[in-house]
């Protein structure tokens, strides 16, 4: 673990916020509107940690911890993601794993805290959620297995070291098709267009938001960062992947890694302009297409070994 | 070994002393569970010293029985099954105690301890005999004990026929293990277990295999051969199911690893064939449980899931051996067996947990339940820790068994033959969904049962169950959260069954992880730490933000719509509707509905149910052509006694014709 290391999780952690401004802003550029704030997201969040709480009386001990759970889940899969070439805090090999699966508890734990409230619309958003992440699971998993391939081990912080200019041009198409792949389970996982819309005010329609419509005050703070901060660790991911055909190191390829976030967030506020909600019915065949480009992946790559 | 036979003894005469003291029922009700816990207690002993000093104990004694022989051995192999053997029974019993209560005087309670203990003994014997008489004879006693457990409500129809299904499947599976057992003594002229080592990797190896899947994947309930299981573990009381699907059918699992290692280097097709079996019972069993919304059934199909994960993690090993990979050998078999030992103690508590709520309650419908929480705390923690334990998901045990199998699927990835890389990638896949489903699932049965409001008046007087039901319960978690943060001491105390596994196989390899891998788990307890820690850091942060602000209570956000009720929550059904008719090209849910109609509609009614695809489609035509085909010899079977005599001896002449031909 050294300095570095810990410099790009706290980057992380002050960042994170930023890319739903970026996010907002294009859509705005795109719509002919101002747009709110860059920095509104932090504004945001300072509000609601003044702000006292209102719990709905169905709701338990699980509604309670959840906003806790999710925010350590997606805490200690910040601190297994390596950035810009820096190696991560907590890296061993297999952590592929314990990043996916601390995912998955923090999933656990926001579709439980969904049910404590009893609210059929809370219900159905927790039940296409847990529908959606079964099937981006596999995709995921499967697409990581070709990085590892490559890479050379099951661990983040090694498999984007081991994948250079080389991996490139031996399996450019399989990487290029990886990173389509993990750009859609990035897109479901956070709920945004085509598979979500975060600006939807019915609650019918609605997958992520409508889950967290009792939370309030500082809970609601704590969901909004975790979620900001599951943006950041999943778009890490494809950014990492891609800044793995350049040959920069040191401070150049962090440099360039902080602004290939902001230009996903940018690209995913393009993606949310110029496109619209798919019908719930059609995700699946978005989710398994993703499945199905990994595998292909996975074949183009085998393909030298036999 | 002295104090296992000891343990066995306590067993048998507590078992005994139970059904000749049926009338006092004061004394049943402690000495049931009083010898179980004894008998742990006792047999202990013998597991721990074997799992560390890795020294198979040995006891042979005299007996009459052609081909057979007294002989037992405890190694590391049986000792991990032992162990939870005697553990999960234990805490099973201090359950069923005070479970039982309420039948006292309408049931035989003296009976069912009887069977409880020679359950418990018969799995002793099955996880330790060396001869294969001592075997099928332990198997068959297994059987019946368990079937009369599962009777235990006999009056019930549907309870009857779970039981003659069990019995039916049960013996189908022990036929294949009898020509099994009978071929592997063919050419040594011996049925014990040292003896069919001698001739390992004789001819028919392949033939033996293919028996031992088919025998011990019916007890284990590898798809399609789990028919019974979602019929049998919901009739069964709760601590009985606990018991047979924390350990019982974990004895299908010991017999084929037992006779694998005794069939000499495995070829490639027999990992294949785990893997692929793996794969399609995690896959298919988690997908089932989705569809039911009987608790019970749910948890039952989940068995069938953790024995795809289980057989997932054999072939991995098994493909690491076949192929050549030390750590996938490793990685494979030692997460395997933890997560034999992970889901003993995760399904219990899960079946327990699922049993206070029917005592309490008196339905398995988790349709009719919600809310639970409230009014049962203590069950809701517990189910709710057994069910991220069973998901796999950080910081419990599930986690990492399956992180173990994972990393061993990862090195099969990695590996430079293509032929591991698709191991390692079709393992990793189905893995992945089977979380992911699994994930679905059990936030299903958690939040429809213990969140919410209450659907009907079944959980208004629901309330946590005593002492002796609430002490295993919370047992069973502690053990999950332990072994969670654990790992790596967990996944050594398996090094001694690779190392024999890998041996009888002539692999040399260092049973203990070392290195990176080493670390690996290590880096499973910090993450797992890390979350824990974490959470309390930021409780504590919240509740400081929180002092001295306005904390409210109020109704759930409804729209504005302010006649909601309880009815209109998300029910287990309509939760899991998406996924299961995304996936009913496997399910066939039969859905009835009755539409509202006209203008001023009636009553109109909905409901749904998922029976078993290969129960109603493969084996109920087959019975039924079979009966149909035997039937033509009912004028055999007439009932009169002479000419049953005559046929007797007909048959024996011609059997003396044929020898003096």
């Amino acid at each position: 673990m050294s300095a570095s290391s810990i410099v790009s999780v706290m980057l992380g952690l002050i960042l994170a916020p930023l890319l739903f401004g970026v996010i907002n802003r294009t859509k705005a550029w795109f719509a002919g509107r101002r747009g709110q704030p860059l920095l509104q997201t932090y504004h945001d969040l300072m509000k609601l940690l003044r702000k006292g709480a209102v719990y709905s009386r169905t709701t338990t001990l699980v509604f309670r911890l959840a906003p806790a759970v999710e925010l350590a889940a997606i805490l200690l899969a910040l601190a297994i993601l390596p950035a810009g070439g820096v190696p991560a805090v907590l890296a061993f090999s297999g952590d592929i794993v314990l990043f996916i699966y601390a995912l998955g508890l923090m999933r656990f734990f926001t579709v439980a805290a969904a049910l404590d409230t009893g609210s059929s619309f809370e219900g159905m958003g927790a039940s296409r959620e847990v529908y959606f992440s079964a099937l981006a699971e596999p995709a995921a998993f499967i697409g990581l297995a070709v990085l590892v391939r490559l890479g050379g081990g099951a661990s983040l912080s090694v498999m984007f070291s081991g994948i250079g200019k080389a991996a490139w041009l031996a399996a450019g198409p399989a990487l290029a098709l990886v990173a389509v792949a993990l750009l859609i389970v990035f897109l479901a996982e956070n709920a945004r267009i085509p598979v979500d819309d975060p600006n939807t005010h019915l609650e019918l329609t609605m997958i992520h938001e409508v889950m967290i419509l009792d939370f309030s005050g500082p809970d609601l703070a704590l969901i909004l960062y975790a979620t900001s901060l599951k943006l950041w660790v999943l778009g890490a991911l494809i950014v990492n992947l891609v800044l793995t055909l350049t040959d920069w190191t040191g401070m150049s390829r962090m440099a360039a890694f902080m602004a290939g976030m902001m230009i996903l967030a940018v690209l995913v506020g393009i993606i949310e302009s110029v496109m619209a909600r798919m019908r719930l019915l059609k995700v699946p065949q978005l989710l398994i297409g993703a499945g199905a480009l990994s595998a292909l992946a996975l074949i183009l790559v085998m393909r030298s070994a036999l | 070994m002295s104090w296992f036979l000891v343990s066995l003894a306590v067993l048998l005469l507590g078992g005994v002393a139970s059904l000749l003291l049926e009338r006092r029922t004061s004394i049943v009700r402690f000495l049931g569970p009083t010898s179980v816990f004894c008998a742990a207690a006792l047999g202990l002993g013998p597991v721990a010293l074997t799992l560390t000093s890795d020294i198979p104990i040995r006891f042979t004694g005299v007996w009459s029985m052609p081909f057979g022989s007294l002989a037992f051995k405890m190694d590391a192999l049986s000792a991990i099954f032992a162990g939870a053997i005697l553990v999960i029974s234990a805490l099973s019993a201090l359950f069923g105690a005070e479970y039982l209560r309420p039948q006292e005087g309408a049931k035989r309670i003296g009976m069912s301890w009887f069977c409880f203990n020679v359950l418990v003994a018969s799995m002793l014997i099955v996880v330790t005999a060396q001869n294969a008489v001592l075997f099928l004879l332990a198997w068959e006693i297994m059987s019946l004990a368990s079937f009369f457990l599962v009777m235990f409500d006999y009056e019930e129809g549907s309870v009857r026929r779970a039981g003659w299904t069990y019995l039916i499947a049960t013996h189908i599976g022990t036929a294949f293990l009898l020509v099994m057992f009978l071929l592997l003594g063919r050419d040594v002229h011996s049925l014990d277990f040292d003896a069919f080592a001698t001739a390992a990797g004789a001819t028919g190896a392949g033939v033996i295999f293919f028996l031992a899947i088919i025998g011990f994947g019916t007890k284990a309930g590898f798809m399609p051969l789990h028919v019974w299981l979602p019929e049998a573990h919901p009739a069964a009381p709760s601590h009985v199911s606990a018991l047979m699907s924390g350990v019982m059918i974990k004895t299908g699992i010991y017999g084929l690893v037992r006779i694998l290692t005794l069939l000499g280097p495995p070829p490639a097709w027999y990992g294949w064939t785990l893997l692929c079996i793996g794969a399609a019972s995690g896959v298919l069993g988690v997908l089932f449980a989705l569809a039911q919304h009987d608790v019970k059934r749910l948890l039952a199909y989940h068995s069938v899931e953790n024995i795809g994960i289980i057989t997932i993690g054999l072939g991995v090993g098994m493909l690491g051996v076949s192929l050549g990979n030390g750590v996938m050998v490793v990685l494979g078999f030692s997460g395997a067996f933890l997560h034999v030992v992970n889901h003993a103690v995760f399904k219990s508590l899960l079946f327990l947990s699922a049993g206070s709520v029917f005592h309490a309650t008196g339905t398995r419908e988790m349709d009719y339940l919600g809310g639970l929480w409230k009014r049962m705390p203590l069950t809701g923690a517990a189910f709710l820790i057994g069910a991220v334990a069973i998901c796999g998901l950080p910081p419990l045990s599930g986690f990492v068994s399956e992180f173990a199998i994972y990393l061993g699927a990862f090195f099969g990835v990695t590996d430079p033959s293509a032929r591991l890389c698709v191991a390692g990638v079709v393992a990793v896949g189905s893995l992945a969904l089977i979380g992911g489903l699994a994930a679905a699932c059990f936030t299903k049965a958690f939040g429809v049962m213990f969140l919410g409001e209450g659907r009907s008046p079944h959980v208004e007087h629901a309330h946590d169950p005593g002492l002796a039901m609430r002490i295993p319960m919370m047992v069973l978690a502690a053990l999950c959260l332990a072994i969670g943060l654990a790992g790596p001491v967990a996944i050594n105390l398996m090094a001694p069954a690779v190392g024999l596994v890998a041996a009888s196989w002539g692999v040399t390899l260092s049973p203990t992880l070392s290195g990176g891998t080493g670390m690996a788990l290590w880096g499973v307890t910090t993450g797992a730490s890390v979350i824990l820690a974490l959470a309390a850091c930021v409780l504590l942060l919240r509740a400081r933000l929180l002092s001295g602000r306005s904390v409210a209570g109020t109704v759930t956000w409804d729209c504005g719509y302010a006649a909601t009720t309880p009815r209109m929550q998300y029910t287990s059904s309509s939760f899991a509707q998406p996924i299961t008719r995304f996936f009913t090209f496997f399910l066939r849910t039969e859905r009835r509905f009755t539409a509202p109609q006209g203008l001023f509609p009636d009553a109109s009614s909905f409901s749904s149910e998922t029976p078993d695809v290969y129960r109603e489609h493969i084996f109920k035509p087959v019975f039924a052509a079979l009966e149909a085909g035997l039937s033509k010899f009912r004028w055999l079977q007439h009932g009169r006694l002479n000419l049953y005599i005559l046929y007797l001896v007909a048959a024996l002449l011609a059997v003396l014709a044929w020898k003096m031909r």
